[in-house]
């Protein structure tokens, strides 16, 4: 069991939240709860060490005296050590077909530059940006519908 | 000798493009700066991400995860990083030039190369060879996101999980500092596993779902984490190439109208001397 300065038993847990990009959130809370791909998770103080995947989802974060604070994960992964809780989220949207939509994309880029068939750069770019945005209205549907659900 | 006239014009078209030349290189200037923050920002989720393939590794390890496996070699895969513009000196040659002779070193074992690519100057240079080109990425900008990555990447890793590559490498420019930047060929499959902590530890994690199931994404997401951070660093190097590169070629705009101020001053006095002697002349036979 862990103490604080004063001796007393721990009432918060440090709450970290990274993604590749960048540092996203990071705070003291009583309790986290996440979306854990078995289930939700609560979080308190003195969790015993855990590590689970996340699925698209809300974090909530309580803490005493201060507002809740929502963040909206697209993915990850969950690490609880007694006194730290760090989530380690996904910046891109990562359901399955997704990826397999970027992979097909990165195919079709490839035998084009094969076939030397390049078109003008803007017109590729523009293509690109379209599929882009296709999948990320996809995706964006696909979590509306999730959330309807919860 | 030009006449005076044409040297003004040819110093007022190298002005300009001096002009341009300042430019670019302090945009490169400014551009590298939020680069290297970005290059900084991505730090600590990728040592976190490395404790827990530790932490992973040991929980179970008797099991040997395909990624973390060495096979014979029979098919190599290069995912190569390179710029998507130009005008940023010899970057991406240079790159070319320390992959190349890897490709043809393979290819004298008899060993085919599958190549992975991203940035638009990769793609450029590679259709003029004969490589077999599987996945490319291009305009990924100056901020690359993961996003735009990971469909490549995906291509190269199932392509090592089903067996049609036994290794796989990346290809990068590494940032040394502002004025050098080296080209650099890491192997990236089979992932080496991470050392072993020095102390035992008493305590192990709850997994869910289990251990070997999260170690098959933590790994996905390490290889792609390691790719971005290639990518980022690519466009650090490629900011800084250019801001050297801008930076001579501003240099030699101006030693260039210095010349040509000369030559123009000689004109000009030249065609003074010229009219003297005219006038002289005249007056004499007058």
């Amino acid at each position: 069991m862990q103490a604080d300065k004063t001796g007393r038993l721990m009432a918060t847990i440090h709450v970290e939240i990274v993604s590749v990009e960048g540092h996203i959130f990071s705070g003291d809370a009583n309790l986290v709860i996440c979306p854990g791909k078995m289930g939700d998770l609560g979080i308190a103080p003195r969790h015993a060490p855990m590590l689970t995947a996340l699925r698209p989802g809300e974090v909530r974060i309580q803490a005493d005296g201060k507002d809740e604070v929502f963040l909206y994960v697209t993915g990850g992964l969950l690490e609880v050590q007694p006194s730290q809780v760090t989530i380690l989220a996904d910046t891109a949207l990562r359901e399955g077909d997704l990826d397999e939509t970027a992979a097909e994309e990165a195919r079709r880029k490839a035998e084009e530059a094969l076939k030397g068939a390049t078109g003008r750069e803007d017109l590729e770019h523009a293509q690109l940006q379209l599929v882009e945005a296709a999948a990320r209205y996809r995706a964006a549907q696909k979590l509306k519908g999730k959330r309807k659900q919860l | 000798m030009a006449g005076a006239k044409e040297i003004r014009t040819k110093i007022k078209s190298v002005k300009s493009t001096q002009k341009i030349t300042k430019a670019m290189e302090k945009v490169a200037a400014s551009k590298l700066r939020r680069t290297q923050s970005r290059m900084a920002a991505a730090r600590p989720y990728a040592d976190k991400i490395r404790d827990v393939i530790a932490n992973l590794y040991q929980a179970n390890p008797e099991y040997r995860h395909p990624f973390l496996v060495a096979r014979d070699i029979k098919r190599v895969g290069y995912i190569v990083v390179t710029s998507d513009r130009g005008l940023c000196g010899g970057l991406n040659v240079n790159e070319f030039r320390r992959l190349l002779p890897e490709l043809r070193q393979w290819q004298g074992k008899g060993v085919e190369a599958d190549l992975c690519l991203v940035g638009a100057k990769g793609v450029q240079f590679f259709r003029r060879l004969k490589v077999n080109v599987v996945a490319a990425s291009t305009h990924l900008g100056e901020n690359p996101h993961v996003s735009a990555l990971i469909g490549a990447v995906t291509v190269m890793l199932d392509a090592y999980k089903e067996g049609r590559i036994d290794r796989l490498f990346l290809v990068h420019n590494v940032f040394v500092n502002t004025m050098s930047q080296k080209p650099e060929i890491k192997t990236l499959l089979p992932a080496e596993a991470p050392e072993p902590q020095a102390l035992p530890k008493y305590w192990d994690y709850i997994y869910e779902p289990d251990a070997t199931e999260l170690l098959d994404g933590v790994l996905t997401r390490y290889l792609e984490t390691q790719v971005y951070r290639a990518a980022v660093e690519n466009v650090a190097c490629e900011m800084a190439a250019k801001m050297v590169a801008m930076k001579a070629a501003t240099d030699n705009a101006g030693k260039l109208i210095e010349k040509l101020q000369l030559d123009y001053n000689k004109a000009r006095q030249a065609s003074i001397t010229r009219e003297i002697a005219e006038i002289v002349g005249g007056a004499a036979a007058v």
